[in-house]
């Protein structure tokens, strides 16, 4: 057998053994959900008319910022799937089996492949779930072609792996399951204060560069762009160019802890 | 020590002295604490060895080490033929370990367990249903086969954990402490398994801090005390290395004290406690001996007892404090030392001390 063949077939091992974890205990994975359709709601029944107001449309009210929500808290969901892709990491390394694992004759990396498969699955599945909700409510994409569909989904699977990766190096990292739980919350913080909420500039000045400058915003408004058609400019290269290099600093990030588990 | 391979197929004609394991000066250090300190091993294929040892005598890091789990800071290892830092995937495929910790996955079934076993050995999926079910109902397991294995009791998570290094077939078998923790019957269910294995031509290395279970499972016995191998040997050997066969009489008459000390050669007198102690091998011969003595004597003791040198007296003479091989009597730090006649149940213990009052 290739190496290549038994790297693939090690890892859909590795991906079954994930998958059926998911399933039997769903309830972490519905309690990650619960945080970004809370929010959903929230903002739009709650804080929707109020909002509108500062995304400039023009009094268009509850249904325009419905719109403008949906994109960020789609990326939001995705962000707080991988919380749980860095807790079951986390909580996987400290079993037995993952040394049993390693003292087999099997393709190294397929235990993080599988953890990483996995979760980018799981987070297409919240995605869609979290954008269930959202059209249940009243969410429309206007004008969006195939192309558009098609890129979004591109984009939304892309994300999901850049912030998978980088979950499962906190994982890696980290020493319990409570800890990995900490490390991660920033993966759900960060598209709190992205453009997910309010443009950019309707932020205070000085606040301005940190939603800027960070991986959700540009992430979000290309999403919104192809969603809605709204303007995307640069933001599409800058959130290709965010994931890879999330992808590939998380990759070798985790590479390293699973490599040398005594420094962990 | 010479270096002997193994082929890594199954070894072809007949018991040969193959080694299934050698190491050479193996170290360890983590930090500047040494774990190991310059381990040789040479295990014959086919046979049981034992390394025995107190916690932190560096027994799982010889395991995790010749099981490629970790790396040595020094020497060099052969497991099944081939070098452990050369070539850990041909060692991996020669190998099964059962570490000290259950190596099961908790959240899925057992039968789930083993069919991801099977699957990462690359078993056709009807051989591997097969291998499954088989080996679940050879280690009683058939009933809970569909129960996740975290519900399982410290003894069916050991059985499964077994079952589950076995799905590959592996020539040599590691297991780190397996019976650590589990309650007499279940331990002796262990046993029984470890000698089945071993009935099928498999190398069995095993740690263990019970020396009742070295002396039970293995045919050589290394003991490991702060990361140095202090002996080495058969049990009957290990046991020959330090003195401690005798007889002791117990009276409560001095006068009759006194009547068998005059009438028995070669005594320690206790006078306090009126107890004579005689060296002897415990043998019939000699025993009729020191009764004929007596008899003749007129003199009837009131207790005797015969104590043969057992695994305890070598350990506690070879693991007192710090290594080198220093017999000493008695261990200067009983914390160090775990007591075996703390083992869960002393009727399940035979090879527990051979001290019988009669």
């Amino acid at each position: 057998m290739s190496s290549l063949s038994l790297a693939v077939r090690d890892a859909s091992t590795m991906l079954r053994r994930n998958l059926l974890h998911a399933r039997r205990y769903p309830s972490m994975t519905l309690n990650l959900l619960l945080t970004p359709v809370m929010l959903l709601l929230l903002f739009v029944y709650v804080f929707g008319d109020t909002m509108s107001a500062g995304i400039g449309t023009g009094g268009a009210g509850r249904s325009a910022y419905l719109a403008y929500l949906v994109p960020g808290i789609l990326l939001l969901t995705i962000g707080g799937t991988t919380i749980g892709s860095a807790v079951s990491v986390s909580t996987d390394m400290t079993e037995g089996i993952i040394a049993r694992f390693r003292t087999m004759a099997i393709h190294r990396g397929s235990v993080l492949i599988g953890h990483v498969v996995g979760s980018v699955l799981q987070c297409m599945a919240s995605v869609v779930l979290v954008g269930a909700v959202g059209v249940a409510i009243g969410f429309r994409s206007s004008g969006a072609t195939v192309v558009d569909w098609v890129l979004a989904a591109g984009l939304l699977t892309l994300v999901s792996l850049a912030l998978t990766w980088i979950a499962v190096g906190m994982g890696l990292s980290s020493p319990t399951a409570e800890a990995a739980s900490n490390n991660a919350t920033p993966l759900i913080f960060l598209p709190l204060i992205s453009s997910t909420f309010v443009p950019v500039h309707a932020m205070p000045g000085w606040f301005q560069p940190v939603a800027e400058y960070q991986p959700f915003t540009p992430a979000v408004e290309t999403l919104r762009g192809l969603l809605l058609g709204t303007h995307i400019g640069h933001n599409g290269w800058l959130a290709v160019a965010w994931c890879v290099a999330l992808t590939a600093l998380g990759y070798f990030w985790s590479k390293a802890r699973y490599d040398n588990p005594a420094t962990r | 020590m010479p270096t002997s391979v193994m082929p890594t197929s199954k070894p072809e004609g007949g018991q040969q002295p193959l080694a299934a394991v050698t190491a050479l000066g193996l170290r360890k250090a983590y930090g500047d604490k040494t774990v190991l300190d310059g381990i040789d091993l040479r295990i014959p294929a086919g046979s049981v060895f034992a390394l025995l040892g107190p916690n932190g005598a560096g027994k799982t890091t010889t395991v995790q080490i010749l099981s490629t789990l970790i790396s040595a800071d020094g020497g060099q290892a052969q497991v099944a033929g081939h070098d452990i830092a050369a070539s850990p995937d041909g060692v991996r495929a020669a190998i099964g370990v059962t570490g000290q910790f259950s190596a099961v996955d908790g959240l899925i079934t057992g039968e789930e367990n083993m069919l991801l076993m099977a699957d990462l050995h690359h078993l056709p999926r009807r051989d591997g249903r097969r291998v499954a079910a088989e080996l679940l109902a050879r280690f009683d397991l058939t009933e809970a086969a569909k129960k996740p294995a975290s519900t399982y009791s410290g003894g069916m998570k050991r059985r499964l954990d077994i079952a589950m290094t076995l799905v590959g077939s592996p020539r040599i078998i590691f297991l780190d402490e397996p019976t650590t923790g589990l309650d007499p019957r279940a331990r002796h269910t262990m046993w029984a398994i470890i000698r089945a294995l071993v009935s099928d031509g498999v190398t069995v290395l095993l740690t263990t801090q019970y020396l009742d279970e070295a002396d039970e499972l293995a045919d050589r016995i290394a003991v490991l005390d702060g990361g140095r191998i202090v002996a080495e040997g058969t049990a009957e050997e290990l046991k020959r290395l330090i003195p401690g066969g005798h007889v002791r009489l117990r009276f409560t008459d001095p006068a009759a004290y006194r009547g068998a000390a005059t009438a028995l050669r070669d005594v320690a007198r206790h006078d306090e406690t009126l107890v004579l102690q005689i060296s002897s091998d415990g043998s019939q011969r000699e025993l009729r001996a020191i009764l004929d003595r007596l008899d003749a004597a007129g003199i009837e003791a009131d207790e005797l007892t015969v104590h043969t040198p057992d695994l305890d007296d070598v350990f506690f003479a070879l693991t007192g404090g710090s290594a080198g091989g220093t017999a000493r009597r008695h261990a200067p730090d009983p914390q160090d030392t775990p007591d075996p006649r703390n083992a869960p149940d002393p009727r399940d213990t035979p090879g527990q001390p051979k001290e019988n009052v009669r």
